[in-house]
């Protein structure tokens, strides 16, 4: 069972998308495990051939208990299947022989067509008794969509989430449990201080209009593009801003990986992680950004999204919000906030204008760094929303 | 909720509405209400449905046009004239 964040202490398996003797391959999907927060898409590390499935689905068990076992191409499958263990807490089932156990965040073979399918339209076909093997797909790259599972019901399915309003608010209600006890464990740990400033958006914002005016409406860019970018780079040059607290010790991450702070449609905020966000150029991320937040709110979300954020950035600017101080997900040491940009009263060079302003704020952790080291890291990403044709 | 314009638009920009915001009941959202404040959409939700508007009606709503676009009503109103026989 992979740890799908630092507040994750089980999982259940919803659902298994290979069986033992399917042929896997490192990255593919499969399983899904239900969280407090989300139910996300397992991929597995390996490749190999399903030997084992070592929990069933509708099983809980705790974090590191291995849930299947892999073998090698051609190498014998396990004899005598062994009924899956239940670990006690805290202590991880043993794999079976000869195979080697799934690691956590990995799984197996699966049907493409079912792997394309969200966990909440699995449900919806479950809810209305259709079988998603005679469906067929009329999504993008023949993924089945919600009008295909609906339309394969023979009728409409209600304007609220077919899941069930009750499973949509329980999960609502597990979801902001976690949040709040992370969140307690946050402030009860770590000593924050921060910091804000206001940072002039008129380049950004001009460059924005020039570069979307020539693209087609499918790759435009949003200003958190760029946001997310600077905010990245000045990570990666100040790296006490970007890692991890772990058994009393600062580590500096290797990769930046920005987690996202995105709310779900119907209550719930999960924050997955958008990787080596500094290396890669705009275009790239402004589509992996669309696609994160999109399969995040279609509950498509992969395990290594969920427990790989070195620093994450919360963008209330949308919802109207000025300026926004955050609390640090632990065992990250900082979280940088975003306003929204509005129009405000801006003086440069003895004049006095109108201009586009977002206040970015860091929320930082005094055992890594401090106002002097934080304050350094706001300014260069400041600097760097100055030339937005270089990010 | 009935309003002006081509059917084929106005369900066809429901269709997209109700991709990006599937717990909303359109059928009682007037076409004057403010889409983003009305159905919580943000940003990204707001490219997608700019996205879904040009995949099923071949328009690119150019950024300086978005405000035009913010209401069903405005959608519809926007919409119409610029697709083929509308």
């Amino acid at each position: 069972m992979p740890s799908l964040g630092a507040d994750m202490d089980a999982g259940t398996i919803v659902e298994w998308l290979v069986h033992p003797g399917d042929a896997v391959r490192r990255g593919d999907i499969v399983a899904v495990v239900a969280t407090d927060k989300a139910d996300i898409e397992v991929e597995v590390f390996d490749t190999g051939v399903v030997d084992e499935i070592l929990v069933p689905a509708g099983e809980s068990v705790p974090v590191g208990t291995p849930l299947a076992t892999l073998r090698s191409e051609g190498a014998a499958p396990t004899t005598a299947p062994v009924p899956a263990p239940v670990p006690a807490p805290g202590e991880p089932a043993a794999p079976a022989e000869p195979a080697s156990p799934v690691e956590p965040g990995a799984p197996v073979a699966h049907t493409r067509s079912r792997a394309s399918v969200s966990p909440v339209l699995r449900r919806l076909a479950k809810h209305l008794g259709v079988d998603l093997a005679t469906v067929t797909g009329t999504g993008n790259d023949g993924a089945i969509t919600r009008a295909d599972v609906e339309a394969a019901a023979g009728s409409r399915a209600p304007a609220t989430d077919a899941t069930g309003t009750q499973a949509t608010g329980d999960r609502a209600a597990a979801m902001r449990d976690a949040l709040a006890a992370l969140m307690a464990r946050s402030k009860r740990e770590i000593p924050h201080y921060y910091l804000a400033t206001d940072v002039d958006f008129s380049r950004a914002r001009d460059w924005l209009d020039t570069t979307n005016a020539t693209k087609p409406v499918t790759e435009r860019l949003l200003p958190v593009v760029l946001i997310l970018k600077s905010v990245a780079l000045a990570a990666g040059e100040h790296p006490e801003i970007n890692g991890t607290w772990v058994d009393g010790a600062f580590v500096p991450a290797r990769a930046v990986n920005l987690g996202i702070a995105i709310s779900l449609r119907g209550g719930g905020l999960i924050a997955p992680a958008l990787a080596d966000v500094d290396t890669k150029p705009l275009a790239q991320l402004a589509a992996e950004l669309r696609d994160l937040v999109n399969r995040t709110r279609n509950g498509r979300l992969r395990a290594a999204e969920m427990s790989g954020p070195t620093l994450t950035v919360t963008n209330l600017g949308d919802q109207g919000v000025d300026r926004v101080f955050g609390v640090i997900y632990p065992p990250q040491v900082a979280i940088v906030g975003v306003g929204r940009i509005t129009e405000r009263p801006w003086a440069a060079e003895g004049m006095v204008g109108a201009h586009p302003v977002v206040t970015m704020s860091l929320s930082g952790d005094h055992r890594v760094s401090d106002g002097h080291r934080g304050g350094l890291f706001l300014t260069r990403v400041d600097h760097l929303l100055q030339t937005p044709e270089q990010l | 909720m009935t309003g002006p314009g081509s059917p084929d638009v106005r369900g066809a920009v429901l269709a997209v509405l109700a991709r990006i915001a599937p717990e909303a009941d359109l059928s009682t959202l007037p076409d004057s209400a403010d889409l983003r404040e009305e159905l919580d959409i943000d940003s990204i939700d707001f490219l997608n449905f700019m996205v879904g508007i040009y995949e099923s009606l071949g328009v690119e709503v150019p950024e300086r046009d978005y405000p035009e676009c913010v209401t069903i009503a405005g959608c519809v109103a926007y919409l119409t004239p610029r697709t083929t026989g509308g």
